[in-house]
């Protein structure tokens, strides 16, 4: 009787039904849209935050670069000879780009230390090519300016032969280019993580003292290398072993190479610039930051969330909406939703005053008449939650289909580069762009919307709350009604 | 079955109290039929409600089966409604979206009969007031006489002590209504149930055995020579 009863009510009243299910719905597919594009936010701040530190990495320990003028940086220097004229020349300046460097041994320290459950080093450094020809000028003697000779100071007159130097001069191209010292024995952490290997091979632990390199897809097809091809730098050379694809599409270096190499090639032996560090529980990512900024004093250790709290730029202000604008106004909506539910439910049990008195006359108990009426509400807030769902869904899919491409911009603010300027911050070609690039970086990722189980449960449990809250206002609407009353009321 | 003592009943309507039901003595046997007549207003559905265990009086007693129903708790009123009275209302009050055995079953759900058993009945007490043919159809598709004869079903097919019947002919043409009384008549003595009918109708009042008449909720009874 009771599913019966539910039923044939249900299709009798199915334009109010009709009416209280979709209101759930729009709220429950505002939730479920809202909730995924949060999601989308998050994996794409993720992606951002991945494409600095990879995989597995909770932190980062650096030590910022000085400030440009305090003298303490040494701009490269290179010399040509300006009298082998038409032979090509080239020099190469190998530096560290962006921190001071930390001694190898703070790896260990910060590896021993409680609750950290791992700490690599890496090395970043930067090249500065440069190649390119001198040409002699030629010297042409204005007519009449000498009787005899031809040479200057060559006697026999008294004046000096007259002319000038004609044509000659220098052709030189500036390259610069990112290498990463990577720690071979412990690949677990570290830039190279976020990038995919798709051709060739990574490092293994056996190519700690090895000249081979990992190059970035994006430079390897730029400067036309591949698994095999064969890197100069400051006269080694250096075989490429594997290509490797930034799952951001920005990565961390054009190239990578075994830490040993890169600190024997910019002479920092034992030294890095970056720690990167796992701590053994989330919960203790603030308390192992703050022993790391007592144990080893200068240092600057960045969190993701402190790196989280930097990202600027379209990706942050849409992140801030879905976040605030869309959170509460999926809230309105919802609590609008079950209002209209719930004083529609209440206004249908108004009209069936009559119906539900002569039920209780029959004998039926209040509980029995308000579980009917809950049972309707709770078959509406389930196929508003359906609908919701479905709406929710689409939402979502339409997101992902439009997939808009959102930038997010890391501040300079951030420990990862400081801003502060490379070494030889004058150099021709901006030479400290490289070390700005890295501290202020600015990536393009696409917005996805995944919609979780969880988001489903979540639309469930609301679906569920509405058809209850639903309920409850007419159930204690009809558990209130004497029969006497009820009977009396002339429809 | 029913004794009544002193009982009253006082509504307030705004700023003002009306007294329904003022100082009412009445004495209801087993298998009685009384009919209540008076006029609007006179206080006859008032004084039915409280026979029907649906409200309580302001003050005094009205005894049922020995039980006085005005110190029941609502538990217990719902109890002696559902096991031992049926109701049949001038407006048949039928459920729009039940079909008329669905309706009949309605009045053995709180029973707690089975649902095969409550069909079977449901079905058997529809072929008692000549609707064996119309299970499935709504109301809406009944007309008046048929939807007060599954009203009557339904009030019977818990096998009620009492029958209570609030102007059942109101809303009736005069040939179905003779034919409802006829039907309600018949089943009365053939099933010796008390019967009491309220009742604007002064051809029915006429052919009453038993008459009570309610003026500004004072009754008197007049016992007709016919019993």
């Amino acid at each position: 009787m009771f599913f019966t009863y539910l039923r044939r009510e249900l299709r009798r009243r199915r334009k109010a039904a009709l009416v209280v299910a979709l209101g759930l719905a729009l709220g429950i597919g505002l939730v479920i849209t809202v909730d995924s594009v949060s999601s989308g936010m998050d994996q794409a701040q993720g992606k951002v935050l991945k494409s600095l530190y990879g995989l597995g990495t909770d932190m980062t320990v650096t030590k910022a670069a000085p400030a440009s003028g305090t003298g303490s940086t040494t701009r490269p220097k290179f010399d040509f000879d300006a009298n082998s004229s038409g032979t090509s020349q080239s020099s190469d300046r190998v530096m560290v780009q962006g921190f001071q460097t930390l001694s190898s041994s703070v790896v260990s320290t910060v590896g021993k230390q409680k609750d950290v459950a791992g700490a690599v080093g890496g090395l970043n450094l930067q090249v500065l090519k440069i190649n390119g020809t001198f040409t002699q000028g030629q010297f042409q003697q204005r007519q009449g300016s000498s009787s005899g000779g031809g040479f200057p100071g060559g006697g026999g007159s008294s004046s000096t032969p007259q002319g000038e130097v004609k044509g000659g001069g220098a052709q030189f191209d500036a390259n610069s280019y990112t290498l990463y010292g990577v720690d071979v024995s412990d690949l677990s952490m570290g830039p190279l993580t976020s990038s995919k290997i798709t051709s060739g091979s990574t490092f293994t632990a056996a190519d700690a003292n090895a000249k081979v390199m990992v190059a970035d897809s994006a430079y390897a097809k730029q400067n036309k290398l591949k698994v095999g091809s064969t890197v100069t730098v400051k006269g080694t050379k250096y075989k490429v072993i594997g290509i490797a694809t930034a799952d951001s599409g920005d990565a961390a270096a054009n190239l990578y190479l075994p830490l040993k190499q890169a600190q024997t090639l910019s002479s920092s032996a034992s030294k890095i610039t970056t720690v990167y560090v796992k701590a053994s529980d989330s919960q203790q990512i603030s308390t192992v930051k703050s022993e790391i900024q007592h144990n080893i004093s200068g240092t600057t250790v960045t969190t993701s969330a402190d790196l989280a709290s930097t990202v600027s730029g379209s990706l942050s202000t849409a992140s801030s909406l879905a976040t605030n604008v869309g959170k509460w106004l999926s809230i309105a909506v919802l609590i609008a939703a079950f209002l209209v539910a719930g004083l529609l439910t209440s206004s249908a049990v108004s009209r069936r005053v009559r119906e539900f008195g002569t039920l209780k006359a029959l004998g039926w108990k209040s509980g029995r008449v308000t579980r009917q009426v809950m049972g309707e509400a709770l078959v509406n807030g389930l196929i508003g939650g359906a609908l919701g769902i479905a709406l929710g869904l689409a939402g979502a899919f339409a997101v992902t289909e439009i997939s808009p491409t959102l930038s997010a911009q890391l501040g300079s603010s951030a420990s990862t580069g400081g801003g502060q300027g490379g070494p030889g911050g004058g150099a021709p070609g901006g030479f400290g762009g490289g070390a700005r690039q890295a501290a202020s970086k600015t990536l393009d990722v696409a917005l996805s919307a995944p919609v979780s189980v969880g988001t489903i449960v979540l639309a469930v449990g609301l679906a569920l709350g509405g058809g209850l809250i639903a309920g409850t206002f007419g159930g204690w609407r009809a558990s209130r009604l004497r029969p006497a009353d009820a009977l009396r009321r002339v429809e | 079955m029913y004794q009544l003592s002193g009982v009253t009943k006082r509504y307030r309507r705004g700023k003002t109290n009306v007294d329904a039901l003022r100082g009412i003595d009445l004495t209801i046997a087993d298998g009685d039929q009384l009919v209540i007549q008076g006029p609007t207003g006179g206080g006859k559905s008032t004084l039915l409600q409280m026979l029907g265990a649906l409200d309580r009086p302001t003050s005094g007693v009205i005894e049922f089966d020995g039980t006085d129903l005005a110190k029941l708790s609502e538990a217990r009123l719902t109890k002696v409604r559902s096991e031992n009275i049926g109701f049949i209302f001038q407006s048949f009050n039928l459920i729009p979206t039940l079909n008329a055995q669905e309706n009949v079953e309605t009045a053995l759900v709180p029973m707690g009969v089975r649902p095969a058993d409550r069909r079977a009945r449901a079905a058997a007490a529809l072929e008692s007031v000549g609707l064996g043919e119309r299970l499935t159809h709504l109301p809406s598709e009944l007309s008046g006489g048929q939807q007060q004869r599954v009203a009557i079903a339904r009030a019977l097919v818990k096998e009620p002590k009492v029958l209570l019947a609030d102007e059942p002919t109101g809303n009736l043409d005069e040939g179905t209504r003779d034919d409802i009384m006829a039907l309600l008549e018949g089943l009365w003595r053939d099933r010796g149930l008390t019967f009491i009918l309220v009742t604007h109708d002064s051809t029915i009042a006429k052919r009453a055995p038993r008459l009570a008449t309610l003026r500004k909720g004072t009754l008197t009874v007049r016992e007709s020579s016919r019993t």
